[in-house]
């Protein structure tokens, strides 16, 4: 809501610079979003007429004028404008003026011809930024008169970024109301009084849906001289609200709504067919609107018709072809009360959003209909002429206005600040509230342009806002101590994260709204959760997997000339199973590059499937994961594993696969798996610690290439071998020595008693079985 | 007599030239080898008288241990010095950089949840989360936002389908918590909400944190002085003014907007109130008996005011330039 803060002074005065003004509403919960000049700074600019236009001797493009600015003497100027002329009247800055950009007028010779002032343009006063020539004043402006005095340039626009709750707000009247009980200031209402009727007509109207149309009033007005000029003043209050100008009677109905915060609709009388009804429409209607868009309705939409068409859409827009034109001789003024929820919503619908259906959909007063028909009127018979109808009303029932109680108790619970009985009175008279006491306890009932009132604490909160929400101490809660729940056998994320961080990898965050081909090609998902109104064609869908971010993220940096990348990220993926949407957290990282910095100390060597099994394995110890040899879309199919946690699939490992490196020169390796995994983590239970030391024994087989190490590893610890801890690989070995096709793999194993020392002959027979075991397997035992 | 004293200072003078341990031992065995010059003179004892034999042998042994107290300093001295010229060869260039892996790190808006976290932890609050597709019901109408409301068009929602959004507050967590939860309730719940939005100050993901406290005393003074203590603690700041002017959120009731001080103006932070009797009405709490407050503030915002970042498309573009600052 942008608006003139004299427009607004005219009702309501307060001792109170702009900016105070401002603040007052600000913190009253009108928020001031803007305060801004009407014009930028400039002085000494009157209104002068041109006397006298005469070439200048020595130059083609410049005359030499005689110039009265409201003095005795008149003022010669020179001036280069081509549509100077005798007789205008025009701006003029005399010697002394500063226009905007501190640009200063100072008494100059011009060719030869001292000139003693400047005649303006709009531009050169800072009010427009391109102009034809100088700016020509109506033939009624006052010589002499200052242009800012003049054109009311002194004044500020206000634009309130107004809540859904404060429709009453929405007017002129509505924000005096309200800065009148903030300040204390007196509100200066305009007079609207009762037109004298001198018409008997009236137009039926009949209100088919009277939920929807609680109120409907109109009268018609005849003889109306719709092209008569809008005045000056109307105009500008109008603009400077952000209202073009269209002709005398629409800008009239304009006015009273900025005004009155009622929206108005005239028709032209000699459109219409039979009398007005107001009614739902009918399935598939169609109505062409006044911004010439065609639309069709339903029952949904409440309209304004006649006997032979749809008129208006009720509350939001007048249809084409019935509404005011200049030739528009009789007019039927409408001003209604359309109920919120039968306007809410629909002009969206619509693609629209207008001055009529935001109030609407927010509330108007339901007790202002006949003031604004009235105050409609009379700027009509004052503008336009015309001889007035009778008001046509037609009733249903008004929104309730129910009393609520409040209690003088509950405030202070609430507000945690005590305020007594009469501190309230008076707060409630301000705001012009009805209310009843009893004892401590309140009853109000909500005025009739107030729409988000209707429980105790929609009350506590006025109060609150008038008592002033800086005048609320700030104090600690007083509450009972407990201590939060801590589960530790779940790992919490920071220290996951931290992990990572440790293996030197960077968090990202990317958006969890993807490409739909990257969804399709990095995760094989052809049935994505796709948005509804995406913001962009490549942010359409919702991630399935962290990949397409982390792969993204990869190029960026890669393209920033980074050759070495690790990046991780946590965050939610979505997919689309029989139409729900299933939603879980992931943990993924990606790895590109040197497996260290560049460093004297170190060799270079690239990152690869087993570093980053590590990193991966790291965040489960002392949980074990298990690695099956898998396909996946985005990876390298003889390079990639799904990940199994506690016999579950829980994600994937893998080298991206070459088709997706594009200009990427190294591949790099990825995982993702499911967060909830990763924070599992059993709570410690001490075992025995053996006082005996320990024997290693190893074992060394050559298997073929295909055997892979995970079998024999599962093998040797399923055969349950007495006093074997632990059996690990620790080398793998192909070449001299082991033929083309194998590979040799080393197993340390380690034996131990908590009862003893072991002899070689508690020894043999474990390994004993362990060989076994391996040559089943058709490993066979290197010497 | 004088043979003996000569042999001493001999086998001292000798001992002081010697600078290598083998050279050392040979040199010892001149003296006290089986054939050296000592070893000799006592076994000659026995050709001396009784009367001569004890004087004799005494002064014989008294050279030995002299002997031999100098052939272990030698030896001591040898050790050291060799030591000394080991470790000198060894020494390192210490100034050379350190070898191995660096380290990551966090992504700062996940470094301001942590503090946020922390924060609020330290007052009690427990941290809740729900889903990110929310159900329209949680989003908005159990938000006391029935469908058509104007404040639904405040919002910007990406819609899924008819039902289903993705969550445009973190808003619909106080729903969920309440609704599985008795009071007292103290909870945070940080999380990615989204919106139809994007330029340098709007990203249609964006994080939000929200907080809710249901108990049978909390007032609107306390919301005031909860948020002032929060957002003093987190930009350490003692000092910082805090301003709470009258807003409108249909779940909230009185509704203030949150504002701080920042280069001598006012920088929105949050929205918050007294959470709407209907709220707890959906949720089956008597709002007779309990009150409470909530607030949602925004991540990027404090991350931005902390860490002095412009444009908020930053923290998505995963630069490791930008994201390294802050490791």
């Amino acid at each position: 809501m942008k608006f003139s803060e004299n427009w607004l002074r005219s009702w309501v005065n307060p001792d109170l610079s702009s900016e105070a003004l401002g603040h007052v509403l600000t913190m009253a919960g009108l928020e001031v979003e803007a305060l801004e000049g009407v014009a930028p700074e400039f002085n000494n600019v009157v209104v002068a007429q041109v006397l006298s236009v005469e070439k200048h001797p020595d130059a083609d493009r410049l005359n030499v004028c005689q110039v009265n600015v409201g003095e005795e003497a008149p003022l010669t100027i020179v001036c280069g404008a081509a549509n100077v002329a005798v007789g205008i009247k025009v701006p003029c800055a005399r010697i002394g003026a500063v226009l905007p950009g501190d640009f200063k007028i100072k008494q100059a010779k011009v060719r030869g011809i001292a000139s003693f002032g400047m005649l303006c343009s709009a531009v050169e006063i800072g009010l427009a930024t391109e102009s034809d020539g100088l700016w020509i004043f109506p033939v009624d402006a006052p010589v002499g008169q200052s242009v800012r005095e003049y054109l009311d340039l002194d004044d500020k626009l206000i634009t309130l970024k107004l809540t859904p709750n404060r429709s009453d707000c929405s007017g002129i009247s509505g924000i005096a109301r309200e800065v009148a009980a903030l300040t204390g200031s007196t509100l200066k209402l305009v007079a609207v009084e009762a037109q004298t009727v001198v018409l008997a007509e009236q137009l039926p109207v009949t209100v088919e849906d009277k939920i929807a149309c609680p109120l409907y009033s109109g009268r018609l007005i005849r003889g109306v001289n719709a092209a008569a000029a809008t005045p000056v003043w109307m105009q500008r209050r109008l603009e400077r609200c952000g209202l073009r100008t269209i002709n005398a009677v629409v800008d009239i109905t304009n006015y009273v709504m900025m005004e009155l915060g009622q929206p108005m609709h005239a028709f032209d009388a000699a459109q219409l067919s039979g009398g007005i009804t107001v009614r739902r429409a009918r399935h598939e209607e169609a109505l062409t609107l006044l911004n010439d868009q065609a639309v069709l309705l339903d029952e949904e939409v409440l309209v304004i018709a006649d006997e032979a068409r749809v008129l208006a859409l009720a509350g939001i827009m007048g249809g084409a072809g019935s509404g005011v034109e200049l030739t528009t001789q009789d007019v039927f003024l409408e001003a209604a009360f359309f109920h919120p929820a039968a306007i809410a919503g629909r002009a969206r619908r619509f693609g629209l959003a207008t001055d009529s259906s935001f109030r609407f959909e927010r509330g108007v007063d339901f007790a202002s209909t006949v003031t604004a028909l009235e105050r409609a009127t009379q700027l009509i018979l004052q503008i336009c002429g015309g001889s007035v109808g009778s008001i046509t009303e037609v009733r249903g029932e008004q929104p309730a206005r129910e009393s609520i109680t409040l209690r003088t108790s509950r405030v202070a619970r609430v507000l945690g600040v005590v305020l007594d009985v009469d501190k309230i009175s008076n707060i409630f008279k301000c705001l012009h509230f009805d209310y009843q006491l009893d004892g401590d306890n309140f009853s109000v009932t909500p005025p009739s342009f107030r729409f988000d009132l209707s429980i105790e604490s929609d009350l506590i909160e006025e109060i609150a806002r008038l008592h002033g929400y800086d005048n609320i101490p700030a104090t600690a809660p007083h509450a009972a101590l407990t201590m939060l729940p801590l589960d530790e056998s779940l790992r919490p994320l920071p220290r996951i994260m931290q992990t990572l961080v440790a293996r030197d990898y960077q968090e990202i965050v990317s958006y969890a709204f993807v490409d739909e081909q990257s969804e399709r090609e990095l995760s094989g998902n052809t049935n994505p959760v796709a948005l509804q109104n995406p913001i962009a064609s490549n942010l359409a869908v919702m991630r399935s997997s962290l990949i397409g971010g982390l792969v993204e993220a990869l190029r960026f940096n890669l393209n920033r000339r980074q050759s070495r990348v690790r990046l991780f990220e946590a965050g939610a993926c979505f997919a689309n199973v029989a139409g729900e949407y299933l939603q879980s957290q992931r943990l993924s990282a990606i790895a590109y590059g040197s497996i260290v910095t560049e460093q004297w100390g170190a060799a270079a060597r690239n990152v690869d499937f087993y570093d980053m099994k590590a990193d991966l394995e790291s965040l489960f110890a002392p949980n074990a994961l298990r690695f099956v040899a898998a396909k996946h879309p985005a990876l390298h199919p003889g390079r990639s594993a799904q990940v199994y946690f506690a016999e579950r699939a829980i994600g994937w490992i893998g080298e991206l696969h070459p088709q997706w490196l594009k200009e990427m020169p190294l591949a790099p390796v990825w995982f993702e798996v499911e967060l909830a995994a990763v924070m599992q983590a059993a709570v410690p239970r001490l075992a025995e610690i053996s006082k005996f030391l320990p024997v290693r024994r190893d074992l060394a087989v050559l298997v073929d290439e295909s055997t892979s190490a995970q079998s024999l590893l599962d093998g040797m610890l399923r055969s349950c071998a007495p006093y074997v801890q632990e059996v690990v690989l620790f080398d793998v070995y192909r070449g001299k020595g082991v033929e083309q096709g194998k590979k040799s793999l080393a197993f340390r194993v380690l034996l131990q008693d908590t009862k003893k020392t072991l002899t070689d002959a508690e020894i043999e027979p474990g390994i004993a079985m362990l060989v076994e075991v391996l040559n089943k397997q058709g490993a066979q035992l290197r010497m | 007599m004088e043979e003996l004293q000569q042999i001493l200072e001999q086998a001292l003078q000798q001992f002081t030239v010697i600078s290598d341990e083998a050279e050392l031992e040979q040199v010892k065995a001149k003296y006290l080898g089986k054939e050296g010059c000592l070893t000799v003179l006592l076994k000659g004892l026995g050709k001396l008288s009784n009367e001569e034999r004890p004087a004799a042998g005494a002064r014989i042994n008294q050279v030995k241990q002299g002997i031999e107290a100098a052939l272990q300093q030698r030896r001591d001295t040898i050790a050291r010095d060799k030591l000394a010229l080991k470790l000198a060869a060894e020494s390192l260039d210490v100034t050379l950089p350190g070898r191995g892996t660096s380290t990551g790190g966090l992504h700062p808006v996940t470094r301001t949840l942590e503090r946020i976290e922390q924060l609020f932890h330290s007052l009690g609050f427990a941290v809740s989360s729900g889903p990110e597709i929310e159900h329209d019901f949680y989003n908005f109408t159990a938000l006391n936002i029935p469908e058509n409301h104007p404040a639904r068009a405040m919002h910007d929602t990406f819609y899924i389908d008819p039902e289903h959004v993705l969550r445009t507050h973190t808003s619909p967590v106080q729903v969920r918590y309440m609704e599985n939860n008795q009071p007292p309730l103290k909870i945070i719940s940080p999380g990615r909400v989204y919106r139809v939005d994007s330029d340098a100050t709007h990203s249609p993901m964006f994080h939000q944190v929200e907080g809710l406290w249901v108990d049978e005393e909390i007032s609107f003074a306390n919301l005031k002085g909860v948020v002032q203590d929060f957002l003093q603690r987190f930009f350490e700041q003692d000092d910082l003014q805090v301003r709470f002017r009258p807003s409108f959120f249909p779940f909230t009731e009185p509704s203030a907007e949150m504002d701080m001080s920042w280069r001598g103006g006012w920088l929105e932070i949050g929205g918050c109130g007294m959470v709407h009797p209907n709220v707890l009405k959906h949720v089956n709490i008597d709002s007779e008996k309990y009150l409470g407050f909530a607030f949602g503030l925004g991540v990027e915002r404090l991350a931005m005011l902390r860490y002095g970042v412009n444009d908020l498309r930053q923290f998505y573009e995963s630069d490791l330039r930008f994201l390294k600052q802050f490791n």
